[in-house]
């Protein structure tokens, strides 16, 4: 049993963040690496990258947004409440070295997942510029955390209500524009990703991004986890998560995410109709 | 003597009940529902105690079969199921999958005339009897030796190295990835074939017995190798399968509606998504269901997928039912239950539309011509014979490699160049001192037995380093 010590709630409820116990994880994990979470006997195996890691305290931190029932279910665990199975930490680790300037785009709670590889590039004598955007103030989550990690943090909203104007990507291209950039690092939803991709194309810089197709085992041996990469398949839980977003279909990635749509919804209307009955 | 042993090469084989295939097409039920005691002991009497038993030749593990069986026969219950745990850990379990009709039955004299002893109908039997009316009394333990072992993967493989460690007085400890022990037990071999409480049952067994079971620790991740001595471990087993699904490569592979027979099953089994949404985790219901491949692997996804409602079945297969590599028994209940076989067809493309999802699939015929380096006639394309077939939901079972998560962490244990774990055929040591390995992930995938063989040796092999040294 993986106990939770921690526990908030942001984005007007709709992404939480859980700070677990899981010692050995804790002294292993690396930025990048993931976890699979599962909440009970019944429960499905939920991959969800670290956050945060305390190798002292022996604990991870996740954050996560509730979109289906599996974390509408995760929702409900509060504080002394525990996670039947976390397994990890899986999936490669970002390559952190020293390149010179480096901008880090985030959307979504693909900057819970942002943070951690921020403050590593950081660590590693890089000059990190972040950009991190929602859809309104009251979604963006952990600014501070991001400030902390980088040496700039720009913030946009789609409709204004603080920060840049407009999408991430425009705030991207002016940095670009300066010049000197060696490197970006875009997580975050998946038409995000593969516009980033597409504009930092343009500009030939390296570009990584954190892809989240839909998983099993984690392990590479079930292979419901592939992408396409430069035309070849990979396991995006061994062989990734992250890739350069430069070879990525995203196309393919945003199909095979719904394959499950229609059973989902089925599973999490008869989860809230049982949970409001009770 | 040679008149009753006509007699009994006469008498008809004590056939199992079964669950009738149109109603069991439809659940997850067990298909063979046992044996009574009398239809065991009738069985039993068919035996002709062979002084030179050629069933024992047959067996991997050289169960001490007329013996067992002369148990039976005599209502020894007790003393019956003792004598099987001799030579094999897991009777329930290989009394079900264990390929007898190539083993100790394809062996048997009595089969020469006529149908061969049920050794497996009757292991089985003796089996649920002891876990149906046993005491549950624990083989007794040697004295402790203080000795640390470290079990890498919970199949069967790794679950007999467990068993017969901890029985010798040294201190087990098995590191599982999945979040449940028990391997292909668990999460390949559907339910109707081997309930899972029966595999739950036989790791709660060792689990008395004092063997720890740490599950979702992914060795090379969680934990490596190198680490497991640090803590003081004085020998590891590494049996951790063949896990690494294969594809068949050919375009459109990636639709939805595409998955590898280890996902496919997984999410049947581990995740018993056959429950769906009173558990959480979906399996594509499929209306018109390919399967590729002919093995255990693909009877077992294509008896799944019928259970879960498809309108057909087929297993789509480019040789000719000969070279089938499933068991007979297998093609027969699946073919019982309605699922069709293409055979010499040979799938060439991925049919899909503008939602990326999978609609049919472009096959060629075949036909066999001039046998290849295995000796079996090779299929050869017949020109201009492409043709579609509908499928909207396609398991490809055509194999599975070594897994290299755990092999490529621990580089001085050598592998050969199917990514394998080179082993002392013997002994069962590898390349790198205090380290063992077994099962799959050293002969890639065999079977039950021969895991369990693996793990026996090794278990002999380990035990003589522990007090002997290396
Ligand atoms: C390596 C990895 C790391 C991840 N890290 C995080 C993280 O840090 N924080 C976080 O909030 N999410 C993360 N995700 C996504 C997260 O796993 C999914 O949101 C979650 O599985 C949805 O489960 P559910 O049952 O609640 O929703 P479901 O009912 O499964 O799905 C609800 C909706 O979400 C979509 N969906 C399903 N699976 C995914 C997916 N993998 N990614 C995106 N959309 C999906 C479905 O199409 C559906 O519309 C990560 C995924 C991967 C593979
Ligand atoms: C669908 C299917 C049907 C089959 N039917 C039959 C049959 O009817 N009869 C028969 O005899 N054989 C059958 N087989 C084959 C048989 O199941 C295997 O040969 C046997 O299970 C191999 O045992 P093993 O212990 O080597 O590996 P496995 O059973 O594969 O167990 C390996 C275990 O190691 C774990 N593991 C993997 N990597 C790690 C890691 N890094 N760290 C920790 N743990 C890890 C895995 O999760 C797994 O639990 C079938 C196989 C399949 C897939
Ligand atoms: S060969 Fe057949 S008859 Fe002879 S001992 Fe074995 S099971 Fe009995
Ligand atoms: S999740 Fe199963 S192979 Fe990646």
């Amino acid at each position: 049993m993986f106990k939770i010590v921690k526990r908030e709630e942001m984005s007007e409820g709709t992404v939480i963040l859980n700070e677990i116990e899981a010692p050995l994880i804790a002294q292993k994990a690396l930025p990048g690496q993931f976890v699979i979470l599962k909440a009970n006997e019944d429960g499905e195996r939920i991959p969800l990258t670290m956050a945060d890691t305390d190798p002292e305290k022996g604990t991870v931190t996740i954050i996560y947004m509730v979109v289906g029932k599996s974390t509408a279910l995760f929702k409900e665990l509060q504080v002394g409440d525990s996670f039947q199975d976390v397994i990890g930490p899986l999936g490669k680790a970002t390559h952190l070295e020293k390149v010179g300037k480096v901008i880090c785009v985030g959307g979504g709670t693909g900057v819970a997942v942002l943070h951690p590889i921020t403050r590593g590039l950081k660590d590693a004598g890089n000059d990190v510029t972040c950009i991190i955007g929602a859809r309104n103030k009251d979604l963006l989550i952990i600014e501070e955390q991001m400030k902390a990690a980088s040496h700039d943090l720009r913030v946009c909203t789609d409709d204004g209500s603080y920060g840049h104007h407009g999408f991430v990507t425009e705030v991207m291209k002016e940095i670009l524009d300066e010049g000197d950039t060696k490197l970006v690092v875009a997580i975050g939803p998946v038409p995000m990703m593969k516009a980033v991709s597409n504009i930092t194309k343009e500009y030939d810089v390296e570009t990584l991004v954190s892809l989240n197709p839909i998983m099993v085992d984690g392990t590479g041996m079930c292979g419901g986890c592939r992408v396409t990469i430069g035309g070849e398949t990979k396991f995006a839980c061994v062989d990734g998560p992250e890739f350069d977003g430069h070879k990525v279909d995203y196309d393919e990635l945003m199909l095979r995410l719904n394959a499950y749509r229609e059973e989902e919804q089925k599973s999490h209307d008869h989860y809230c109709t049982i949970r409001d009955a009770k | 003597m040679v008149e009753k042993a006509a007699k009994k090469t006469k008498t008809p084989r004590v056939a199992m009940p079964e669950q009738d295939p149109q109603i069991r097409a439809r659940n997850f039920l067990e298909v063979p529902t046992g044996y009574t005691m009398k239809m065991a002991q009738e069985e039993a009497s068919r035996c002709l105690q062979c002084r030179k038993p050629s069933c024992v030749a047959g067996c991997p593990v050289g169960v001490d079969i007329p013996g067992f069986i002369d148990l039976i026969a005599q209502g020894d219950m007790t003393g019956a199921i003792r004598n099987l745990w001799g030579k094999n850990a897991l009777p329930a379990v290989c009394g079900r999958v264990c390929p007898q009709e190539s083993q100790c039955e394809g062996l048997c004299i009595v089969g020469r005339k006529g149908e061969p002893v049920a050794v497996g109908n009757l292991e089985r039997f003796c089996a649920d009897y002891e876990r149906e009316n046993g005491t549950g009394e624990l083989p007794p333990r040697g004295p402790l030796t203080g000795k640390k072992v470290a079990v890498v993967g919970a199949g069967p493989s790794g679950l007999t190295v467990a068993g017969d460690l901890i029985v010798k007085g040294h201190d087990v400890t098995i590191y599982e990835a999945f979040h449940k022990p028990g391997g292909v037990l668990v999460y390949g071999i559907p339910e109707f074939r081997l309930p899972k409480a029966i595999v739950a049952q036989e790791v709660n067994f060792l689990e008395r017995q004092g063997v720890k079971v740490e599950c979702n620790a992914v060795v090379g991740r969680t934990v490596s190798i190198d680490e497991l001595f640090e803590q003081d471990y004085d020998a590891v087993y590494v049996g951790v399968g063949a896990g690494l699904p294969r594809f068949m490569n050919i375009p459109g592979e990636n639709y939805v509606g595409i998955l590898s027979a280890n996902e496919y099953l997984t999410r049947a089994n581990l995740m018993k998504a056959y429950k769906y949404p009173d558990v959480d985790t979906p399996i594509p219901i499929g209306k018109n269901v390919v399967v590729l491949g002919a093995g255990n692997v693909a009877m077992d996804s294509a008896r799944t997928a019928m259970r879960l409602g498809a309108e057909s079945v087929k297993i789509v297969y480019r040789r000719s039912r000969e070279e089938m590599p499933a068991r007979n028994a297998e093609i027969h209940h699946a073919e019982e239950e309605g699922i069709e076989l293409f055979l010499l067809t040979n799938p060439t493309k991925y049919i899909g539309n503008e939602k990326g999802r999978l609609t049919g699939m472009e096959c060629l015929r075949m036909e066999l011509g001039e046998p290849d380096d295995s000796g079996r006639r090779r299929p050869v394309a017949i020109e201009g014979s492409e043709f579609e077939v509908d499928c909207d939901l396609c398991i490809v079972a055509v194999g599975s490699g070594a897994n290299p998560l755990l092999t490529s962490e621990t580089p001085d244990m050598e592998l050969n160049r199917w990514g394998n774990v080179v082993t002392n055929e013997a002994t069962g040591k590898t390349t790198k001192k205090g380290v063992w390995a077994g099962g799959d992930i050293v002969t890639g995938a065999a079977t039950v037995i021969l895991a369990m063989g693996a793990g026996r040796e090794a278990a002999d092999s380990i035990h003589d380093y522990l007090e002997l040294g290396w």
